[in-house]
């Protein structure tokens, strides 16, 4: 029972790291190997606003998120759209927007180094055991899995639910076809960046109250919301939330009954296997 | 084509030697130094191994510099970033002994960093004075490599260093026999483990729970609630400075409350005690120093007003002490002669922050390995050659 | 079909020419030029090869770190017991099968799930290989000791450089490139002419992940101290990508000329720049996508069709180059 609250538990925080690069990948078409710098660096304006001025992170995401939001917009309007004009189809599209954003990628590390410096930062925030089922959890895990669980049904309801929304999974599936319909593709896949972008920074601050993070660590943020993402099926954010459960349910699993020095390589092998029998996602339909 | 390589690469070759070229022009002593600003690697170097260096550039030019034979050397520091990488800081070694030519080099740091550029930098004559590294099998890489230095001790002092604590803390009736352990699948680790397992078996201790994890893993509840359930006596954690920190924050929360709580690096900087505040009180880690010894007081005030930032209490003063070595060996061997020093490095005692040194084989026989959390400060309770360790207690319950 | 055209004994000269300019190095610097030049040399050898297989079929592959790692550890495990041209056939053969099973589980994949895929695949080796020898060899790092110079790793890289090319040449001219490159243009077609396209992207691929892994063991003796985290750095995928992808990989001397101003302008920054190489690195990186958006062959290519196209207006036919560019 406790590896499944646990890995539960887990699976919140992968959510969190993953469900801005669903957006970003899925609609926005574009593969963005920063999305971990964008993390890294809410999770440093959340320690600031808490050390500095005292702000409790929860309150912080009020401002860190239409933040996060304005500046995806503009990385995405200068930086990324001469991209998507220029390129011909959807492979040239992949290979440019990687070199871009792992150029992006070193920016920004480069910039926060310079601005904080390569060490460790941890603050605390709700570190208190809170019992589930009579067991002790920490309790900054469980508010970040509950906001992960708002904010992913959040997003489902706007997807699913709204004119707006309609349009951004409208331009994920064919953004062709999706103009044809009077949406506007490039206004619409902009949009979704930025929110990816901001749903991205909110994982960020949330995880800044368990992790111990520096400028440099983007690049794991990065690696495992790319796993997760493709595991969910691009674009899918059902299934982005459920690969990420799974993930967190086996890891702990492994951690517990077999040895926690194979969770990461139980991670990739589970991965390895999805993509073999299953390559267009866990929910994904067959011939996508 | 491949014509282009090489003009390219002579014309490359040529720009960077013209560059190097300007600093040589009034006389100084050159310093070269690779280790990591980039990288995962990163975050220990920028809390034990830059703030040092950048003290001891500070504190040598201040007084005026060192005195090689009759003249005054100020340092020209050239550093670069090795990415953390070994690849990197090859050629960077490379780079500073043959484009800058710089007098001597800085050990770089961590342990596999040294052990890699260890061939290259002996080939080049410069002395290693490793502060931030050590391993199992040292007496055999030292008859290889003559030239390099250890101050860390070797792995097993230190990882055993916690076995005599617990024997301390057993023998007074005030710990169990059973021993939880962990580490970090890493090189360092590794090295830890090795000698470690055989000692608490031969101290007699009851290994009741063992594991190990991946190197960057923060996410550690299941190794704290798989060693809870083995209802130990002890945990003792080989681990790095984010686990560290993650298995501390597990531990309290979950209430693993054990008569003795160890965790390895990052146990001794003082970031931790700040995250955790009242809470470390009790803790063991690795490392620590005597707080009441004067000299390392005053280290301690200049490290936080030159560099702005907090001494840790273990690698910090070590790194600093390197350089002191280096620089009084420059002084007593008159010259900048690369094999000169070396020896003068081998056979003298030097004064340092960490106390009287002298190097047997290139080792070092004062090493703190284990320290207490007592009033916030990290009070050295084992180690080599050491003055000032006091008794280890038994830790609280967290709260 | 064995017999060369002109312009193709000309290449072979001028390459056979650079080759023994370039074995010369050694002999004038046994320094920081040497040490980049093996540097150099390796990525040469480790793009060109990458491209093999990812030029024609257009999969991009991250798995490059996967068999680099095989051969630095083939070399590591079994340096006491073999002598070191058995290890490098041992490298090339543990690779090779590497790529083999890699190859024939993922012929389904396509595009990105085939990018994610080999980065995964590299990740769960290196994850393994930690783990085993946490588990069972209880320590982290293997000494590598030998006698050899980085004057000797130059040219045994150089001697596997010019073979990558050599196969690489034999490839294009052979039925399997002309194979392969219908593939990379359409699948579809390519199954419907007859073309065994699964056995073809194999082959290329073991090929291309031996090659790699021989470049891994080559250099092995370079670090002494072995350890997963660092013959196993994702980071070496991630650069042999990209500076494939700048030289462009539609040619075979693509990659060159990618690597070489890489990695010199990458050496000037870390040269130059030491407190901020990361910011000057991605303005670099931004730069380049942003001005050269087909690569530098893409330049070169360009330059050269407007120079023809110049001689050739006033006669009104189109270079012969212009028109197989349009079609492709």
């Amino acid at each position: 029972m406790q590896i499944i609250v646990t890995g539960t538990l887990l699976g919140g925080t992968y959510a969190l790291i993953a469900l801005g690069l669903t957006l970003q990948y899925g609609a926005a078409r574009i593969m963005n190997l920063a999305n971990g710098e964008t993390l890294v660096a809410a999770c440093f304006v959340s320690f600031w606003l808490f050390t500095a001025t005292g702000v409790n992170p929860l309150l912080g995401m009020v401002v860190i998120a239409p933040m996060a939001l304005v500046i995806n917009w503009l990385i995405y309007a200068w930086l990324l759209r001469p991209l998507v004009r220029r390129a011909k189809n959807r492979g040239m599209l992949e290979v440019d927007s990687i070199l871009a954003t792992f150029g992006l990628l070193f920016l920004l590390q480069g910039l926060m180094l310079l601005g904080f410096g390569g060490a460790y930062f941890s603050y605390r925030f709700l570190a208190e055991p809170f019992l589930i089922l009579g067991e002790p959890y920490g309790l900054n895990r469980v508010v970040a899995f509950v906001a992960a669980v708002i904010v992913a049904s959040l997003l489902y309801l706007f997807l699913y639910h709204t004119r707006q929304g309609t349009a951004v999974r409208a331009v994920a599936v064919d953004p062709a076809s999706a103009r044809l319909v009077a949406i506007d593709v490039a206004r619409t896949a902009a949009f979704a960046f930025a929110l990816g972008g901001a749903l991205t920074a909110c994982g960020g601050t949330l995880l800044s109250t368990f992790y111990t993070f520096n400028a440099s660590m983007g690049v794991i943020f990065t690696m495992k919301a790319l796993i997760i993402v493709i595991m969910g099926g691009v674009g899918d954010v059902r299934g982005a939330t459920l690969a990420a459960l799974i993930l967190g349910v086996t890891e702990t699993a492994v951690a517990s009954l077999i040895d926690p020095g194979l969770t990461l390589a139980a991670n990739y092998a589970l991965f390895v296997l999805v993509l073999l029998f299953r390559p267009q996602g866990i929910l994904g339909r067959a011939s996508a | 084509m491949l014509r282009r390589t090489f003009n390219a690469l002579a014309i490359s070759a040529a720009l960077l030697t013209v560059g190097a070229g300007f600093a040589a022009a009034n006389e100084t002593l050159k310093i070269g130094v690779s280790a990591s600003k980039t990288g995962p690697l990163t975050a220990g170097a920028t809390a034990v191994y830059w703030p040092n260096v950048k003290l001891w550039v500070h504190d040598v030019n201040q007084k005026g510099g060192i005195k090689v034979g009759d003249k005054l050397l100020k340092i020209d520091l050239v550093e670069y970033d090795d990415k953390s990488g070994p690849e990197e800081a090859v050629k960077n070694i490379q780079r500073l002994a043959t484009v800058d030519k710089v007098d001597f080099i800085v050990a770089p740091y961590t342990t596999g960093i040294n052990l890699a550029t260890a061939p290259l930098i002996s080939r080049y004559g410069y002395p290693q004075l490793v502060a931030t590294g050590n391993a199992n099998e040292l007496e055999a890489f030292v008859k290889r490599w003559p030239n390099s230095f250890w101050l860390l001790g070797k792995a097993s002092d230190l990882s055993t260093g916690i076995v005599a604590t617990l024997k301390t803390l057993r023998d007074k009736g005030q710990i169990g026999n059973k021993v939880a352990l962990a580490h970090v699948a890493e090189a360092f680790g590794l090295e830890m483990i090795q000698s470690a397992k055989p000692a608490f078996k031969e101290a007699g201790f009851d290994i009741v729970y063992e594991t190990s994890y991946p190197l960057g893993t923060q996410d550690l509840a299941p190794v704290i609630s798989g060693a809870k359930a083995a209802k130990p006596d002890a945990f003792v954690a080989y681990s790095y400075p984010p686990d560290s920190f993650a298995l501390t924050e597990q531990a309290r929360i979950q209430g693993l409350n054990v008569d003795a709580f160890y965790v390895g690096v990052g146990g001794a900087l003082s970031g931790y005690s700040q995250r955790f505040g009242k809470q470390v009180e009790g803790v063991l880690a690795m490392g620590g120093i005597n707080p009441g010894d004067e000299v390392y007081k005053a280290y301690r005030e200049r490290h936080k007003q030159v560099t702005g930032q907090d001494a840790d209490y273990w690698a910090s003063p070590v790194v600093y002490s390197s350089l002191q070595i280096l620089e009084q060996a420059i002084v007593k061997a008159g010259s900048t002669d690369r094999a000169a020093v070396v020896k003068a490095i081998s056979t003298g005692t030097f004064e340092t922050v960490i106390g009287k040194v002298s190097l047997q084989n290139n080792l070092i026989g004062r090493v703190w390995t284990v320290g207490q959390w007592n009033n916030g400060v990290l009070q050295g309770v084992n180690g080599l050659g050491v003055d000032g360790a006091k008794a280890p207690v038994k830790k609280p319950a967290w709260n | 079909m064995m017999s060369l055209r002109r312009d193709e004994l000309a290449v072979a000269g001028s390459g056979i020419a650079a080759v023994g300019l370039l074995s010369l190095l050694p002999l004038f610097s046994d320094g920081f030029a040497l040490s980049f030049g093996v540097n150099l040399m390796l990525y040469v050898a480790m793009c060109t090869a990458w491209a093999l297989f990812s030029g024609p079929t257009r999969l991009v592959s991250l798995a490059s770190a996967a068999f680099f790692g095989v051969g630095t550890y083939s070399v590591a495990l079994g340096l006491d017991s073999l002598p070191f041209p058995v290890l490098i056939a041992i490298a090339a053969l543990s690779s090779a099968a590497l790529a083999g099973l890699v190859g024939a589980a993922t012929l389904r994949l396509s595009g990105v799930y085939f990018v994610i895929f080999t980065l995964g695949l590299a990740e769960l080796i290196r994850q393994v290989v930690a783990w085993s020898q946490s588990r069972f060899a209880h320590k982290m790092g293997l000494y590598v000791f030998t006698d050899f110079t980085e004057r000797d790793l130059y040219w045994m890289l150089l001697a596997l450089t010019t073979l990558v090319f050599g196969v690489g040449w034999l490839i294009n001219r052979s039925r399997l490139g002309f194979a392969l490159r219908i593939i990379g243009d359409d699948e579809t077609v390519a199954r419907h002419v007859g073309i065994a396209t699964a056995r073809a992207k194999i082959v290329l691929f073991m090929t291309s992940g031996a090659f790699i892994g021989v470049a891994g063991a080559i250099v092995a003796p370079r670090y002494a101290y072995i350890e997963p985290q660092a013959a196993f750095n994702p980071m070496i995928s991630f650069l042999v990508v990209i500076m494939a992808l700048l030289g462009g990989t539609r040619r075979l001397w693509g990659p060159l000329v990618g690597v070489i101003p890489f990695t010199i302008v990458m050496e000037f920054i870390t040269a130059r720049f030491p407190n901020h190489s990361s910011v000057v690195i991605g303005i670099t990186f931004l730069a380049i996508v942003y001005l050269l958006p087909d690569g530098i062959t893409g330049l070169i290519e360009g330059m050269r069709d407007r120079i023809r196209r110049r001689t050739a207006a006033g006669t009104g036919i189109e270079a012969p180059d212009a028109i197989e560019e349009k079609a492709a």
